[in-house]
């Protein structure tokens, strides 16, 4: 049957969601990257009334962890619904268990699964296979799609063959690779699933389904008697799974012409040697066959598509007879084992067939090994080594490719200038920073090139792991044939650069071809720039013959309207110059995709991106080439000279972009970093800083402590420190009576601001003679940059003030306290870390913090630097991060090895009490901690008491000695966002606070799932609009604060710095002292929330005063003085909800889309308000009368 | 008694029309209004430069942080269908028009001829029954010419009046170097009705924060001065109808405003403070003057104390100077 199919330009998510919510009707689902989209299209198409094949519109549900989505799956397949889920790594691990139900019961399913790192020694949320191969013993058919077109095909050919086979099956892609790239495909029409699809089966599978008209009992627990026997009944599927799906398969091609094998042999009918192999890297794999099979190689790939059930007799079929040499690569380690385990069941299946005779060739020699762990790139170059070394006499085994093993030497090496990409595919790079929207345009480009030519194309995006000023590089194909390059452009045609700084930052003309184009976004035109490069640059331009463009894209935009977002401009250029289309074609096909985004957003946009186009066209201009390098401009060292070994040898390589050159004897055995880090990555990402009007300034230090990047910074000190200042260097007298006669400082951090302006957006303090100037204010960084660095270097060596005078509980003196977290990534204006960077200085030298996986994970730990830091001593934060859902529990771990460890240095002083002196033992066991100089006075006995242990030799001396630090008190911290705390680690974090142990709780709440792209969680606030509640949250946000005021000893408080930062910085130190479980509900303004950033502790302050977000304190330690221990900070609402909402687009949203629910949630939204707060008041009058009227 | 009057084409069955406000953001309170006597509503203004405003804003939220980070490639769904124009407010008057019985007075303030053009269309399209224009400008460029502003008022009335059939009217700002020239001049494009006059959101300074808040106060009973004065000069001067706008929140207030010569007297201030049955309140303390003074319509009212029918026509023209000196004498 021929049909009609559209080729449609799609990534791999795409693909699968597509026949996914075509053929289902219950979709359970749960963020984890990089498979979210898969769940975010599903919800997306049915919050749209998309219906399936069976014209129903699936149900679609957003569970608390991937766990819930399991259990959901398992139960709606049990009562007879077509149901599915989408995940990927530690999301598969906490399905296992259900899975293994579901495969038990001989459960029709498929889950998609974009497949990624297992976290080991580190979270990578990168692509690899150990996740499916954790799951491969739970009894599920594995079926691995290699392309893009391969997903939506397997989707379908998965979804007919579990409905036949009844064996539930794991449908896997590589993530990011296959489940990101963007690519053109057929699709597949509804016919298609129809014909696919035998109703029957589905009706079959009904009919198996529980219901209490013919009831039956499954879940049965059984004894050793006959649960062996059971547990065998189903061997007679298992058999028979493979040849229900090659009859599937041989279904699909006659279908659509496409044929696919169980195990998909390509390459020479005679090869001697042979990749047998599973998921995006085949595609390397097979056009590097192909390319050397044409240059008379006799080699061959095999394509492992059917994992799971391993059919041995495909298998050995597959194989030409010739075979000599096999070599088996996987993308999964599994270390202490014989082998990878697809290594192991090649050699098990050649064994076994050679002992029973039936082996259809001779014994092979065959070897195996590891390639592309967390989406490491897989080359034909890594390909050609592998088969290269099939050659020789005495081949590695358990090899790797495409890393430098300099520890074991397991590594193959390969050559780096191989190639086997063609002359006319057209191989494009674009650096570009997130904010420029590079990626978008690219995205559209591929769209445009895809759906309106006969030509193929093929996009993959490479994104840095800040959230601020990140750095985006975008990897196009555009070809006549089929593209099957899955790694990146290492031989480019085109390059583009969309910022002028990346020229002294990146060797963004590395990749480049000779006579390669060259498009520069540039503020000097045509006759000025050449000067302007970097010899690097100019000597490669020179050396390549390299065509160089140059268009000052900010200026078009600004002429145009279009602000800084350039990525119209940059593109028209793109197609001006690349030759990929004819360029008038190129540009009406550019206008016409323009209208096509922008025409229902309205005419006065698309007229001005048409404008743009055209300005765009007429300030594009071609530089004449000099044959001379005249540049001395050559490029900076990327972390300072001053720096550490560690970070200039090791992580300045990962910031400069080549982590890939570091060897394996360079990185840390255990996943253990230094902290300080992130101090010698200057970034520079800020246009604007802040500046400091030293006679305006009133001291109140607000401005330090907003910032989220403690990037402005306050001391007071003794003038005598003044004596080298820098001629630029700000100083006046300190305002106040605790430092009298003392100098004060503000001082910016101008390499590490963000330009976020929250601190001139705080700052209260007018010029008297013209208000809009402030005691802070933007100003251009360049022009200041130098000077400011050397006025920020030397207020650093400044010594901060003795800890011991600051008075910490005024903002004022809190901000005096060092923070010990600095310069993170996360996002310019950050509503989160500001709470994080007071924990740090309050009590940031004696803190341990367990860390959930999110935003502060990634800000707080994804490399190359770290945000935490050390005081002068050395003492500071030590920070780690177990998983998602555990955090609490892993706080908690922590918490009682401190307290153990406490304990026994207690009860061993005691022991040695006359050994070291009774005095001083008595001191060191009565010790009051309560404020810094009780801390200080504890450490000086600790360090007198080390000193005295180095002269014991007693085992009982040795060991105080590795104790004895924890006479010191330890603050013990678990930081996460609301996706943990209310949803996956919610039963954890539940159970820690119900022990009573004294951990504090820091619960960043955004309301979202911020770092995996803004998913509802419990936190969100009804009517808001989230990715998975597509038409607005229909319910109300859950109270965690009142759930755990319910336990009674529990320390609960809400704060909002940017509505009352002196109760927020109460509410930490009280948390902190109180000797039991404390948590902290901070509500964070969040990118996700689409808001301007710069005001966000503005719209903190409003979600206040509507009563949004009301601040309380619950101190069980009032209950102790007979008092009512709940009191609300906030005064009753004073505004409408409305006035919040209004601000934020996630509401704002809801009204553009759906008014009328938008109307009806709304109001609901406002009642909710209400009657929380009359709750509250509620309790807050208590026995003592005390609420705030 | 016969209330009636006539208002851009329409008989309204009293001379009450509640002008453009955020009472007219629902339909419970517009019905509110109706039930309360209303004879007709203005509705709130759509304004081009909000929706302009909001739609870029909107666009620019929406990307804002988009593709720079790998797991958060985007921070909203992907919604298909949104309004980022006009439409609530078309889809309000079509449901204002089906819900009540009395005329729909669309309101637009435009920034673009365009955008002048293609929204009092819609607005006609949309049933409202007659437009009012919201001309909203604050001549701050020292080099522009009242001349030159004028024309510029001119020149929108102009094009919108051509690009539609029901009847237009303007609502002025009180700020016309010569008020009565002005109102000729609109009268001699066609124009059906002036609304007089406009209140303008006047500025205020917090002297807490030293920021400029924009500041919305209420009228006071003192402000119907100002546009009695002109609806008594221009009565009978102009074709146009007229409108009294500011300060009426009595039966007084219309009386003295129908005497001036309006057409009709829009409430606002009043209706925000005392809610929509001030209306009726309103209406009742008009019949009982009237009754007790024994006038039987509306008709009888209007104009009677115009610059034309009072005994002192110059006494509209004096300024406090004068009057004082006359009150002396």
């Amino acid at each position: 049957m021929k049909q009609n199919r559209t080729m449609v330009t799609i990534d791999g998510n795409e693909a699968a969601a597509y026949v996914a919510h075509k053929t289902n009707e219950v979709i359970a689902i749960y963020p984890i990257t990089p498979s979210s989209n898969m769940g975010e299209w599903s919800d997306e198409w049915s919050a749209l009334g998309k219906r399936n094949l069976w014209g129903t519109i699936p149900q679609v549900i957003e569970m608390q962890s991937e766990g819930g989505a399991a259990g959901a799956v398992h139960g709606a397949l049990q009562t007879g619904a077509l149901s599915t889920t989408f995940t990927s790594a530690q999301g598969l691990l906490l399905m296992i268990p259900n899975m293994f139900k579901i495969a038990g019961e001989l459960t029709s399913t498929v889950f998609h699964i974009a497949a990624r790192t297992v976290a080991t020694h580190a979270l990578s949320i990168f692509g690899e296979h150990s996740d499916v191969m954790a799951a491969r013993s739970t009894g599920w058919a594995m079926l691995s799609s290699n392309s893009l077109q391969e997903i939506m095909d397997f989707a379908l050919i998965a979804q007919a063959a579990t409905l036949e086979s009844r064996i539930p099956f794991i449908h896997f892609f590589d993530g990011f690779r296959s489940s990101h790239e963007v690519m053109k495909i057929e699709q597949l029409t509804e016919d298609d699933m129809r014909t696919m699809i035998n109703d029957e089966l589905i009706r079959a599978h009904r009919s198996r389904a529980m219901s209490p008209d013919r009831p039956v009992l499954r879940g049965t627990a059984q004894n050793p008697d006959v649960y062996f026997q059971a547990r065998e009944t189903v061997n007679p599927f298992y058999d028979a799974c493979p040849a229900i799906i090659e009859k599937t398969m041989r279904k699909f091609e006659q279908m659509v012409g496409r044929k696919y094998e169980l195990f998909q042999y390509v390459g020479s009918p005679d090869a001697e040697r042979i990749i047998i192999m599973m998921g995006s890297g085949a595609e390397a794999a097979h056009e590097t066959v192909e390319h050397l099979n044409q240059k008379g190689e006799k080699i061959g790939l095999l394509k492992v598509r059917l994992f799971r059930p391993f059919s041995m007799e495909h298998f050995l079929k597959a194989i030409p007879k010739s075979v000599k040499n096999i070599a088996v690569l996987d993308r999964t380690k599994e270390p202490g084992a014989t082998g990878e385990p697809l290594y192991q069941d090649v050699v098990t299946t050649i064994s076994e067939a050679f002992i029973n005779n039936n082996l259809p060739f001779s014994y092979p020699k065959i070897i195996g090994g590891r390639y592309g762990l967390s989406s490491k790139e897989f080359t034909p170059a890594m390909v050609k080594t592998v088969f290269d070394e099939m050659k020789k006499t005495q081949p590695k085994n358990h090899f790797n490719v495409g890393i430098n093993d300099d520890v074991t030497k397991t590594s193959l090496e390969y050559d780096l200038s191989f190639t086997t990409e063609s002359d006319d595919v057209v191989r494009a790079i674009f650096f570009g920073l997130g904010a420029d929207g590079t990626v978008s345009a690219n995205k559209n480009s591929i769209k445009i090139i895809g759906e309106d030519t006969d030509f193929y194309a093929q996009g993959y995006f490479v994104y840095d792991s800040k959230k601020s000023g990140s750095t985006t590089i975008s990897h196009l194909r555009f070809g006549p044939r089929p593209i099957h390059s899955t790694y990146l452009i290492d031989k480019a045609s085109f390059i583009a650069c969309h910022q002028w700084f990346f020229l002294e930052k990146y060797d963004v003309l590395k990749t480049a071809i000779k006579g390669a184009t060259f498009l520069l976004n540039s503020l000097y035109g045509p006759n000025e720039v050449w000067d302007k490069l970097p010899r690097h640059i100019q000597k490669q331009i020179i050396d390549k013959k390299i065509k160089l463009y140059v268009i000052d894209a900010y200026n078009v935009g600004r002429q145009t309207g279009m602000g800084t977002r350039i990525n119209t401009i940059m593109q028209t250029c793109f197609f001006a110059i690349s030759g990929v289309l004819p360029k008038d074609d190129a540009i009406a096909a550019i206008k016409h995709s323009i209208e096509k985004t922008y025409g229902k957003k309205g005419a006065d946009i698309v007229t001005q991106n048409f404008e743009a186009v055209d300005q765009t066209l007429a300030n594009l201009f071609e530089v004449k080439i000099p044959d001379k390098v005249t540049s001395n401009i050559e490029m900076p060292p990327i972390v300072s000279l001053q720096a550490p070994d560690y970070v200039k040898n090791v992580l300045g390589k990962i910031v400069a972009g080549n982590g890939d050159e570091l060897p394996v004897s360079a990185m840390p055995i255990d996943g253990t970093f230094p902290t300080a880090t992130a101090q010698w990555e200057k970034r520079n990402i800020a246009l604007e800083i802040p500046v400091w009007e030293s006679e305006i300034c009133i001291q109140c230090n607000k401005c330090v402590m907003v910032c989220p990047h403690a990037a402005i910074r306050a001391k007071v000190y003794d003038s005598k420190f003044l004596d080298k200042a820098p001629a630029t260097f700000k100083s006046i007298d300190f305002k106040g009576t605790e430092y009298k006669g003392m100098k004060y400082t503000i001082q910016i951090a101008p390499e590490d601001c963000t330009e976020c302006g929250l601190c001139v957006d705080i700052c209260p303090a007018k010029s008297k003679s013209e208000t809009k100037v402030k005691a802070i204010n933007m100003k251009p960084q360049p022009p200041i940059r130098e000077s400011e660095r050397l006025n920020y270097d030397f207020f650093l060596n400044i010594p901060d003030i003795d800890r011991r005078t600051v008075k910490v509980d005024t903002i004022k003196g809190s901000q005096f306290l060092r923070p010990l977290f600095e310069y993170s990534g996360a996002c310019a204006g950050c509503g989160e870390t500001p709470y994080i960077k007071l924990v740090t200085q309050l009590f940031g030298d004696r803190t341990i913090i367990a860390n959930a996986t999110g935003c502060s994970s990634i800000y707080g730990g994804n490399l190359p630097t770290t945000p935490y830091c050390v005081d002068i001593n050395g003492r500071g934060p030590t920070w780690s991060n177990s998983l998602f859902e555990d955090n609490a529990e892993f706080g908690l771990g922590m918490r009682l090895t401190v307290d153990k460890h406490t304990e026994m240095a207690k009860e061993l002083v005691e022991k040695l009490k006359s050994q070291i002196g009774e005095t001083l033992a008595n001191e060191l066991l009565t010790a009051d901690q309560k404020d810094e100089a009780g801390i200080y006075t504890q450490r000086e006995r600790v360090q007198i008491l080390k000193d005295k242990l180095k002269n014991i030799s007693s085992p009982e001396a040795k060991s105080l000695l590795s104790l004895c630090d924890n006479l010191v008190k330890r603050s013990v911290w678990i930081i996460g966002g609301d996706g943990w705390a209310y949803d996956i680690g919610y039963g954890g974090l539940d159970h820690v606070i119900a022990t009573g142990k004294n951990v504090n709780i820091l619960v960043l709440d955004t309301e979202v799932y911020s770092n995996t792209g803004g998913q509802m969680s419990k936190a969100t606030s009804r009517s808001a609009i989230a990715k998975f509640a597509a038409n607005g949250k229909p319910t109300a946000k859950k109270d965690l604060g009142l759930l755990a005021m319910a336990y009674g000893n529990v320390y609960v408080a809400t704060v909002a710095m940017g509505s009352n930062d002196l109760q927020t910085l109460r509410v930490f130190i009280e948390a902190e002292a109180y000797n039991g479980p404390s948590i902290i509900i901070a509500y964070s303004h969040c990118i996700a929330h689409g808001i301007n950033m710069t005001r966000g502790m503005q719209n903190q302050k409003l979600a206040v005063e509507t009563g949004y977000f009301p601040l309380y304190r619950y101190n069980p330690m009032l209950t102790l003085e007979g008092k009512n221990p709940f009191k609300l900070d906030s005064k009753a609402p004073s505004r409408k909800l409305k006035e919040f909402t209004d601000l934020e687009t996630r509401f704002k949203m809801l009204e553009k889309s759906y008014p009328e629910r938008a109307k009806e949630l709304g109001a609901l939204a406002q009642s909710d308000i209400e009657t929380r707060w009359k709750m509250y008041e509620h309790l807050a009058r208590g026995n003592d009368n005390s609420a705030q009227k | 008694m016969d209330l009636t009057t006539t208002y851009l084409g329409k008989k309204l069955k009293n001379p009450i029309v509640p002008s453009a406000s955020p009472l007219s953001y629902s339909l419970d309170s517009m019905k509110q209004l109706e039930d309360a006597g209303a004879s007709a509503i203005v509705m709130y203004s759509l304004f081009e430069e909000q929706i302009a405003h909001e739609r870029s804003e909107l666009l620019h939220y929406l990307s804002h942080g988009t593709e720079s980070y790998a797991e958060a490639l985007t921070y909203f769904p992907e919604i298909q269908q949104y309004n980022t124009g006009p439409e609530e407010y078309l889809e309000h008057i079509q449901k204002a028009k089906k819900t009540l019985g009395i005329p729909i007075i669309g309101s637009l303030n435009g920034v673009s001829v365009g955008g002048w053009i293609e929204y009092a269309k819609k607005i006609q399209d949309a049933g409202a029954d007659a437009l009012e224009l919201n001309i909203y400008y604050i001549p701050t460029n020292p080099d522009v010419s009242s001349t030159e502003l004028e024309n510029k008022y001119l020149e929108v009335v102009k094009t919108v009046k051509k690009s539609v059939t029901i009847p237009v009217a303007v609502k002025l700002s009180a700020f016309f170097t010569t008020m009565a020239n002005m109102a000729r001049k609109f009268d001699n494009i066609g124009i059906d009705g002036l609304v007089l006059f406009n209140r303008f959101y006047q500025p205020d300074i917090d002297l807490e924060t030293l920021e400029i808040e924009p500041n919305v106060i209420l009228s006071s009973p003192q402000a119907l001065r100002l546009p009695m004065r002109w609806i008594a000069i221009l009565h009978g001067q102009i074709k146009a109808n007229l409108a009294a706008s500011s300060g009426i929140h009595n039966g007084d207030d219309v009386l003295k405003m129908l005497m001036a010569g309006a057409d009709v007297t829009m409430m606002c201030s009043a209706l925000l403070k005392y809610g929509p049955e001030h209306i009726k309140k309103t209406l009742t303390e008009v019949e009982r003057w009237m009754d007790e003074h024994e006038y039987v319509s509306v008709q009888q009212l209007k104009g009677s104390m115009s610059q034309k029918s009072v005994a002192d026509p110059a006494a509209f023209e004096r300024a406090n100077y004068m009057k004082s000196l006359h009150s002396y004498k």
